[in-house]
């Protein structure tokens, strides 16, 4: 189908894109790479009155590192986050990127995007949650710093105000250090994930610390297995370890149901990916 | 109250690339998705099969990614560089890519073909070493519901 009407406008900067945001009224939305919202318009899930186009903002591109860690701006590809030049955990973000959609969505498709859009299925959110990032979110009346665990709500639903924009993404200083694993299932390659696990430790002398491991497209939003990560804490992984990580992770989590997939092939598949991934991250660090 | 810098949902407004090397002028409303305007303009190569990003039908390279022409609003490439299948090659000097795929019998109806032209002549560009794997995933961007898959593969391998 084609998209619905809609009145556009090109914003200049950041603050143009929120004052065109402003006076568009209830029914405006960011356009970033388009690759979630212009699907969602062809198939009219979606009606925008207007949509304020930020892609090509210089100001939001390229990444910095400060006092508070990597920060990533809102328009950074996942192509540029699948071959960046990342260190530790931090690779969680690039082996995530690489699962997205295809080749050419990942072209165009922004992290900020990803963010704001919130799908259940999606990858960057998982890994935002596994390295304890926040996001930075701007409207006319300034900043503010959201932990990626108080930032996603439900389904498409975030704690973005409606005159916010996301501009960047903080991973801590701390993430530079450590192994990172990513592992998903989708049917076919490029599909939406039926489930994926984002998991991320500090290993010293055989010992993990700082345990993540995170569900995506099991629950409303990516979510922590947090009696799993507490088994593992001060651990060696060794392969009853692991094994008890994955069951542990499969038994608590609440898996949403559709008509294709059931929660019990859900939580058949979180078991299977969460020992993947560590045992990954076990042979990352060998 | 409004700034005066909104384009009208049926504002029919000029939209200026550099189309296959040349300075072109597109035409589109906010909703026209980027395949709609080249297509509009007489290219008929870009193909729309899908039109919601799925099948790859419509790639293009945009300032020299490969990206879906039917998820890219047409006035989002304004000033940028826009390569389409017909800037590959002629029917009597085919490009390398075409040449292959030609070779490998990798089209049968022809309707995907401009996609995975446009695809493999980005790779070969930009990755000419990449690897079965790399291929494979390459490939896996668009549908192509004749051949299999197979010789497509193999045209990308050569």
């Amino acid at each position: 189908m084609k998209a619905p009407p809609f009145a556009y406008a090109r914003a200049e900067s950041v603050a143009d894109a929120l004052a065109l945001l402003a006076e568009a009224g209830d029914e405006a939305k960011l356009l970033a790479g388009g690759q979630s919202l212009l699907p969602l318009l062809v198939h009219r899930v979606v009606r925008p009155t207007h949509l304020v186009d930020i892609d090509g903002l210089d100001e939001l591109g390229g990444s910095t590192r400060d006092a508070r860690g990597l920060v990533l701006g809102a328009l950074t590809r996942h192509a540029e986050l699948e071959r960046a030049q990342l260190e530790g955990r931090e690779r969680l973000l690039s082996l995530a990127a690489a699962q997205v959609g295809h080749v050419p969505i990942r072209f165009r498709g922004t992290l900020g995007g990803s963010v704001a859009h919130a799908d259940p299925a999606a990858e960057l959110p998982v890994a935002l949650l596994a390295l304890d990032a926040e996001i930075v979110a701007r409207s006319s009346s300034g900043e503010r710093t959201i932990p990626a665990r108080n930032f996603f709500l439900g389904p498409f639903t975030t704690a973005l105000a409606p005159d916010e924009a996301v501009v960047a993404v903080v991973v801590p200083e701390s993430a530079r250090r450590g192994t990172a694993a990513f592992a998903e299932f989708a049917p076919r390659a490029g599909d939406f994930a039926l489930a994926s696990v984002g998991v991320a430790a500090l290993v010293e002398d055989g010992r993990t610390s700082g345990v993540r491991i995170v569900l995506g497209a099991i629950e409303a939003t990516p979510v922590r297995a947090t009696v799993a990560e507490d088994l593992l804490e001060g651990e060696a992984l060794a392969v009853a370890a692991i094994a008890e990580a994955a069951h542990v992770a499969a038994r608590d989590c609440d898996p949403i149901e559709d008509p294709s997939t059931s929660a019990t092939y859900r939580r058949a598949l979180v078991r299977h990916l969460v020992r993947d991934a560590l045992r990954t991250l076990r042979g990352a660090d060998a | 109250m409004s700034s005066g810098r909104w384009i009208a949902a049926d504002d029919r407004v000029e939209v200026e690339v550099r189309l296959n090397g040349e300075a072109a002028t597109l035409e589109a409303t906010p909703r026209w998705m980027l395949a709609d305007a080249i297509r509009a303009h007489g290219l008929t190569g870009t193909h729309l099969g899908c039109e919601d990003g799925v099948c790859g039908a419509c790639t293009v390279l945009l300032d020299g990614d490969p990206v879906r022409s039917c998820l890219v609003l047409a006035l989002r490439a304004a000033g940028s560089r826009v390569d389409t299948v017909e800037s590959l090659g002629t029917p009597d000097a085919l490009h390398p890519v075409q040449e292959a795929l030609r070779a490998a019998r990798g089209l049968q109806c022809g309707f995907c073909t401009p996609g995975f032209a446009v695809l493999g002549a980005w790779l070969r560009e930009h990755e000419p070493d990449a690897d079965a794997e790399r291929v494979r995933e390459v490939v896996s961007s668009n549908l192509c519901r004749c051949t299999g898959y197979q010789p497509i593969l193999e045209a990308f391998g050569r």
